[in-house]
Order: structure tokens, then C-alpha cells, then sequence
């Protein structure tokens, strides 16, 4: 009988700079090495049912990454998890694994929002960074273009916090993950005229509607 | 430590401003790193292009596996970095490092060099000036890494020979481990380079060029060559291994995409046809085989430990290896319907090779590959690969019957003797195989003619052998160009600067290190790579070091000419290669050489190897004890 589960993952630095497709290839040949039977699609090139819920771009690490599969048969979940333990690529660090119902809707449909945890690498003065923060959360607009597309990034900021720790300054900030509403963090450090180098973000939270 | 710290800094931010930064990482599935602090000798694996193509690399992959498993020994992987890393790791000095432990090349006790194809020479160069190590051997002293090399390009090492230390050659499997105790014992002793290296050129099958001198005539050929001192082997042997040994299983799994995502097995090694162009066929004897039961346990076993989709079946003529039916029958049942795919190369131009192609289903949708290098009988008998046209269209309409859209066919222009008639024919021979296509399914059909241009190699029998000049080369595409047009039809050639490039590179000596290191100097890199290729650049270096490219490329050889290669024997005898080029001359046929010996020199050069492996795995004669009873006494 066919499944599906739902694996929630880390995605640490040897992974940080494999591309989503990447991620998903290399999860099918985890799949393979621990003989999980994937179910795939129909037709002239059969497909893997595996699916990522929210892309991450190149460069974040992750704490909370959400992946669904399905397989031929019903899986007992301690013995799926001790399969894959030992053939998860080092990049990659499982957090937890439930059965979800088949047919619910796809994953990216599912996505709400995400936050993200933005470190400095260099050193950086956190009453300036606080001012300009405050200065553009108080905008009511802030219009910019992507890929040719005019839009308006002010409602894409859920949340956004400015804090210190080991006296350097970090941001926490939530944004909107919709399918036609995705803010970006990178977008905020442009904004802030911060160069997206030197900062490490990471995805703590993939928020499910 | 704080250095440590403030370059994983530096590098944390470098990396988001290259292409493809997981080609800098490491980390993949299956990499080995061990605790550099409690290792003894370190060894740096490297793959003088980027990671994209060096990672599937299979010699690489076998010694890495294979000095890994050693408990005092640890091997580590480079490639050559892209322009945007290299820019950035100058901007920033720092020192081209490994992927696993991230130390700088030039903390490793040995750095090896694979040089497959001679296009890689520049970037071994600047790899060790990215590494902060001087590219000359004689600049190096015993606190610099020993640089050695090995590979197909370096049976010819003598065009490297003022950059690498000692040259390791033929088989990899043995050798290594060889010269890596070796090397220990002479460290811990504590010896300079010059008694290292001396030390090291007594093993066999590894050459040591600073331990040489030519003497050139004023005609520029070779009057001899001589040895700083007699203990100096007079000519080195490659070495062999008498069984395929070892099928890496533990393939590296790259995070990034790469040029080839698959498993490597080898089926076999050496190819008994002796094509008279084919460096590899010459170079690889004798022929070894796997056993089917060992190359299917094989890839169960690395399909567990990789996970990959593609598996490629290797070697230079599948449809040689003995089992190869009872091979395919046992991979479909096993692997097929499994979502994997399995490549198998070099099938000979008969429709037993399609029956082959049909057992690994699914394998339609990339074309049928069919390589008859010649198209006039004339052309094939001076090549010595035999194949008639009746054969290759009737092998034709058969693939396109049997529900292949598209035909791949390789030629070779160039060769010996070759004239626009020749060329012509392979024109022909290309509209006669898509006018079957055309029969048999109608408009779909289409034939690709990918015609590479000949480059005499050393130690074949085209050794003597000038290469055609540009102009020839330009004339010949052109007329090929004109005739393959048209719906249906596609052509692919070389760029004649490129085959200019491979053929001095090829037949060079020891004098080309300085257009090397000029070239170098200049900007040339990723030689192997068309758009980078810069012709000019070599041209100057030509003449800055005083030397005419035409003497490499353009030039026969004397029959008695002693050439820059002849002190390193690939256990073929030069007598023997030597004949063959008469047989092309006469436009002579030999036969498969499994079907009669001919006395290649290889048993005769490795008859010890050969008494302790007998039975069929070699495709050689045995070698009998009678024949060396005076030195062997066995027990009653």
C-alpha cells in the first residue's frame, strides 16, 4: 500500500552549497542506498515521488527543512529511521520522521512562511544596524523588482527582530512563503545595503499552513 | 589555530561569489577524512581540471580507496579551481588547498598528478603555483611536497619532465603503495631530494627524468640518452597488475551535479584488436577480464553504497569481453526495472550489438553509437580496423528497425596517407546510413558524424607518422562540411589549433617543458576546454623557447630514429611496433591477436607476471614453467 512520510531535516555547512535540484538527487540515492522502496511516477522518464517544501537558496544552511515522500508500501517509521542513519549524506542531519496522509496537497502548496536567522562574519556596529533597521520597518512601501516584476516587500516581513549575542549582532526575521508572495532575505540585507558575503543565514523554521 | 579560523572566515566568504561553490567543499558520501594530526605520510590526489569533470575520475577513485585503507597513510582530493575561485584565491593569497581537511597542498608529504590527455599540463602547472610550490623539480627541495604523476599522457613524460619529480608508470594499483613505503623509509631517514629521488628510481616502473640526459644531434633528433650514474635502470618498465584487483566500490557521491553521475566498473582491461592509431589499445595490454559473478556482485554492492542511477560498464571494446552475453543477462535480471540505468560503450558494428543494447532496456532514447574511424578499404587496412560497408549498413538498417531514431557515427580524418577521396567516402558513408534510416522509419531518422582529426601518438605504430598540417586538416573539414548538410545530417569536427596542441604535446620532448612553462606564463590553462584554448599564446612560446612547433606535428621520423619515449617501455617491444607501421605501409591486415600471437613483446616482458596468473582471465598465451625450470625448483 502505498505512503507517505514526512522527514524534517538540517542542512549543514558540507550541504550548504548544493542547489535544491541537488538536494533532491541526493536524497533519492540516500533512498536507494537504504533500499526505501520510492514510489515513482508513470510514463517515459518515471520520476521519484519526492518533493522539497520550500526551496532554499544556495548558500542558506537550514534547521528545518521538510521533505515528502511516497513508497510502495507501508514502512514501519523506527526501522525507516534507523535505516537512513547510516546513509544520509554528512550534509544532511535527519530531526524527526511521521507518516502524513497520501493525498493531502503538495508540500509547496502547504508552505506559509519561513524565518531565518542572519549572522554577521565581520564585525559591525549594532546601534547603526538597529537605526537602519527601524528606518526601513517603517516604511510603509518598500517596492522592488525581481526578475523584471515590480513588487512590494514590506508585507513579505512578518517578523523581524535585531539582537546581540557573543557581541555580534543577529537578526531574526519571519517572511511571507506563499506560492505568489515569497520574501527573501538576501533582499533585506540589499535593502540595508548589507553585501550578502558576509552574513550567514539560516533557516530555523518552515512554517506549514 | 587563529590562522585556521581566520581562513574558514575568509573562505565562508569568498565561496558565495563563485559559480558552483560545492566544487570547493568536499564533504560528499563515501569522502574519507581521517585525523591529519595522527597520520603519517599525507597524499594529495589531484585531477588537473575542475571538480565537474575530475570527480568521477576512476584511477583517482581507485587510490584514493585504495591508500585510505592503509591505517599510517591518508589520501585527500584537489582540482584545478575555475577562474572566478582562482581571481579570488590570489585577491586573497590564499594557498590552493584540499577538499577534505582543507590543508594547503603544500603541507602534504606527496602530491600525484593524474594527467589522462596531454591538455592538462598547464593547469598541473599552475595548480602548484596556486598551491604556492615551484613549478620546476629543481627548485623544490626535500620541505616540498614529491611530485609524481601518472596516466596515459605521461608514457611520454618527457614534455613534463621539468615539473614532476618521479612518474609513476602504467597500473596504479601496485606502484602506489611501492613507492609511498619506499618514500617513508627515506624520509624517516631523514636523505635529501637527490637521494631520495635516486632511491626512488630503483622501483620498478618508476621513472625519475632528472636522472636522464638527453644528447640531441644538430638535426635536433636524439643521439642517446644518458644516466647520471649506470644504477639508473637503462629503460623503464610500466607496471602491470596480473589480475584486475580491485573494483572500487565506495564511489565518491558528489553533492553538486558533475559530468558524469554513475559508477565505473570495469570489465576489462586492454583491447586485443590492435588498431594501429589507438594509443589506449597499445598502452593498456595485456587484455585481463573480470569475471561476470565478480562484475555483478560489483555493482550490487556500489549501487548500496552510492545510490546512484547510471551505472557505465567499462572498457575499450565491449563486445570483446568473452561473457558479455551471459554479463548482460545477468545485469537485466538484476538491475533492470530498478530505475537505473546501464551504459555499455564500444560496441563493434555488428547487429550482435544491437541484441547487446536491447538487453539493457531503455537504452533508445540516447542515440546508437558506431565507431568505423575509416570509410575506404584502403584507409581501414592502413588503420588495421576491418569493417565492410555491406556490414555497416546492414548493421544500420537494423538499429533503425529496431526502433532507433538516431545514429552516431566516429571517424577519424588524418590518418597516414589519407586523401580527399578518402574523406569523401565518409561522406557517402554517412548519407548511405541515413538513406537506410530513411527506409526503415522514414523522416525521423538522423545520423550524427562526429570526425575527429588523427594525432600520431607515441608508442604506436604511428609513432613515425607526421600529422596532417592545418591547412590539410582545414581543407578536408571543409569539403566534409560542404557534403554533410541537409535534413538529418549533423557534423562535429576538431579545431585544428586544438589537434596542433595535442600533437606536440604528444610526441614532444624534453625541450617543450619551456614552451610549456612560456605558455603557462603567458595565460594558457584549461587547454582541454574549446573556448579556452589559446593558440597564440603557444605560438610565442614556440618561439621565445627557440623551438618550431612543425618538427613535433609535421615531421615522419627516421625509421632508426631514437625518439624521446624509448627508454620507457610499455612491455611492447619496438621491433614489433615497428613492423606494425610496415604492415600500414603494405596496407596489411592483422588478425584480433586473441585468435594468433603475434609476440608483442608482452609475455616476454612480463612472463613472471603472467606465470602466476595463468588461465583465461589474461586473453595471452601461458607462460609454462618449462621454459624457466633452471630457476625454479619444485618440491616432490
Amino acid at each position: 500500500m502505498k505512503s507517505r512520510y514526512r522527514i524534517n531535516y538540517s542542512k549543514n555547512e558540507l550541504m550548504r552549497y548544493t542547489s535544491n535540484l541537488d538536494v533532491q538527487k541526493s536524497w533519492e540515492r540516500t533512498f536507494r542506498r537504504a533500499r526505501v522502496p520510492i514510489a515513482y511516477s508513470q510514463g517515459f522518464h518515471p520520476q521519484p515521488k519526492i518533493q522539497l517544501a520550500c526551496p532554499l537558496p544556495l548558500g542558506f544552511l537550514s534547521e528545518n527543512e521538510i521533505l515528502d515522500f511516497v513508497t510502495e508500501e507501508k514502512l514501519v517509521i523506527p526501522n525507516l529511521e534507523t535505516q537512513l542513519a547510516e546513509k544520509i549524506p554528512p550534509g544532511i542531519q535527519i530531526n524527526e520522521i511521521n507518516e502524513v496522509e497520501l493525498n493531502q496537497p503538495s508540500l509547496q502548496v502547504q508552505t506559509r512562511a519561513a524565518q531565518y536567522r542572519m549572522e554577521f562574519l565581520n564585525q559591525l556596529e549594532f546601534s547603526k544596524l538597529s537605526a537602519d533597521i527601524n528606518l526601513l520597518l517603517r516604511k510603509d512601501n518598500i517596492i522592488r523588482t525581481r526578475r523584471g516584476k515590480t513588487y512590494d516587500l514590506r508585507p513579505l516581513i512578518l517578523d523581524l527582530v535585531v539582537f546581540e549575542e557573543e557581541s555580534l549582532p543577529k537578526i531574526r526575521i519571519t517572511l511571507s512563503a506563499l506560492e505568489n508572495a515569497t520574501g527573501r532575505p538576501e533582499e533585506i540585507l540589499d535593502e540595508l545595503l548589507i553585501p550578502f558575503q558576509s552574513v550567514r543565514i539560516t533557516r530555523e523554521i518552515t512554517l506549514l499552513k | 589555530m587563529e590562522n585556521r579560523s581566520q581562513f574558514l572566515n575568509q573562505l565562508e566568504q569568498i565561496l558565495p561569489l563563485v559559480e558552483k561553490p560545492g566544487r570547493y567543499v568536499g564533504g560528499e558520501y563515501n569522502s574519507i577524512q581521517k585525523n591529519w594530526n595522527s597520520i603519517e605520510t599525507k597524499i594529495g590526489l589531484i585531477f588537473p581540471d575542475i571538480y565537474d569533470i575530475g570527480l568521477s575520475n576512476l584511477g583517482i577513485q581507485i587510490l584514493y580507496e585504495k591508500i585510505n585503507q592503509e591505517f599510517d597513510l591518508l589520501a585527500e582530493r584537489a582540482y584545478a579551481p575555475w577562474l572566478d575561485m582562482e581571481k579570488l584565491l590570489k585577491e586573497n593569497n590564499i594557498p590552493l588547498f584540499s577538499l577534505e581537511s582543507k590543508t594547503p597542498l603544500s603541507k602534504f608529504d606527496i602530491l600525484g598528478f593524474t594527467l589522462p590527455y596531454e591538455t592538462l599540463f598547464t593547469n598541473t602547472l599552475n595548480i602548484l603555483n596556486l598551491a604556492h610550490i615551484p613549478i620546476h623539480s629543481n627548485e623544490r627541495n626535500e620541505n616540498f611536497p614529491v611530485i609524481i604523476a601518472g596516466g596515459h599522457a605521461t608514457y611520454n613524460p618527457e614534455p613534463m619532465s621539468a615539473f614532476i619529480d618521479a612518474f609513476l608508470l602504467g597500473e596504479g594499483e601496485d606502484i602506489i603503495l611501492d613507492f609511498i613505503h619506499e618514500f617513508q623509509k627515506l624520509k624517516n631517514k631523514g636523505v635529501d631530494k637527490n637521494t631520495l629521488l635516486f632511491s626512488l628510481s630503483q622501483i620498478p616502473g618508476l621513472y625519475v627524468p632528472s636522472l636522464y640526459k638527453p644528447i640531441y644531434q644538430s638535426d635536433g633528433t636524439i643521439e642517446k640518452i644518458d644516466r647520471v650514474d649506470p644504477l639508473v635502470p637503462e629503460i623503464v618498465t610500466k607496471r602491470i597488475v596480473g589480475k584486475l584487483p580491485f573494483i572500487p566500490k565506495k564511489f565518491i557521491v558528489p553533492s553538486i551535479s558533475v559530468v558524469h553521475n554513475r559508477i565505473s566498473i570495469e570489465i576489462m582491461r586492454g583491447c586485443t584488436r590492435g588498431c594501429r592509431f589507438c594509443h589506449a589499445g597499445m598502452v593498456n595490454r595485456p587484455v585481463r577480464e573480470r569475471s561476470v559473478d565478480e562484475i555483478v556482485e560489483g555493482i550490487q554492492e556500489a549501487i548500496d553504497n552510492t545510490g546512484f542511477e547510471e551505472i557505465a560498464l567499462l572498457s575499450l571494446s565491449s563486445s570483446d569481453y568473452t561473457n558479455i552475453g551471459e554479463l548482460l543477462d545477468k545485469i537485466s535480471e538484476r538491475f533492470v526495472g530498478q530505475n537505473l540505468k546501464v551504459s555499455l560503450p564500444s560496441l563493434r558494428i555488428e547487429s550482435f550489438s544491437i541484441d547487446l543494447m536491447e538487453k539493457l532496456k531503455g537504452a533508445r532514447q540516447g542515440g546508437f553509437t558506431l565507431a568505423p574511424e575509416a570509410a575506404t578499404d584502403r584507409m581501414r587496412n592502413i588503420i588495421n580496423k576491418p569493417i565492410s560497408d555491406e556490414q555497416l549498413l546492414s548493421t544500420a538498417r537494423e538499429i533503425f528497425k529496431r526502433g532507433w531514431h538516431t545514429i552516431k557515427l566516429y571517424f577519424m580524418i588524418g590518418h597516414p596517407s589519407e586523401t580527399l577521396e578518402d574523406v569523401k567516402a565518409i561522406a557517402n558513408l554517412c548519407k548511405q546510413v541515413l538513406s537506410e534510416g530513411h527506409k526503415a522509419i522514414g523522416k525521423r531518422a538522423s545520423v550524427h558524424a562526429g570526425v575527429s582529426t588523427f594525432v600520431p601518438k607515441a608508442h604506436t605504430p604511428f609513432q613515425w607518422v607526421a600529422c596532417d598540417n592545418p591547412e590539410t586538416i582545414k581543407m578536408k573539414q571543409e569539403l566534409l562540411r560542404n557534403e554533410l548538410k541537409g535534413p538529418g545530417l549533423k557534423f562535429n569536427w576538431t579545431d585544428p589549433k586544438e589537434t596542433m596542441l595535442e600533437s606536440w604535446l604528444s610526441r614532444g620532448d624534453r625541450r617543450l617543458s619551456k614552451v610549456i612553462e612560456f605558455a603557462w606564463e603567458g595565460g594558457a590553462k584549461f587547454d582541454a576546454w574549446q573556448d579556452m584554448h589559446n593558440h597564440e599564446i603557444w605560438m610565442e612560446s614556440f618561439e621565445k623557447a627557440g623551438l618550431n612547433y612543425e618538427y613535433y606535428t609535421n615531421r615522419t621520423r627516421f625509421t632508426d630514429e631514437i625518439f624521446p619515449w624509448d627508454h620507457i617501455s610499455t612491455g611492447i617491444n619496438k621491433s614489433y611496433i615497428f613492423e606494425e607501421y610496415q604492415n600500414s605501409l603494405n596496407q596489411k591486415l592483422r588478425n584480433d591477436c586473441r585468435e594468433q600471437c603475434y609476440a608483442c613483446g608482452i609475455i616476454q616482458n612480463f612472463k613472471d607476471v603472467r606465470q602466476i596468473n595463468p588461465g583465461n582471465s589474461w586473453m595471452c598465451p601461458e607462460v609454462t614453467l618449462k621454459s624457466r625450470k633452471n630457476e625454479i625448483s619444485l618440491p616432490n
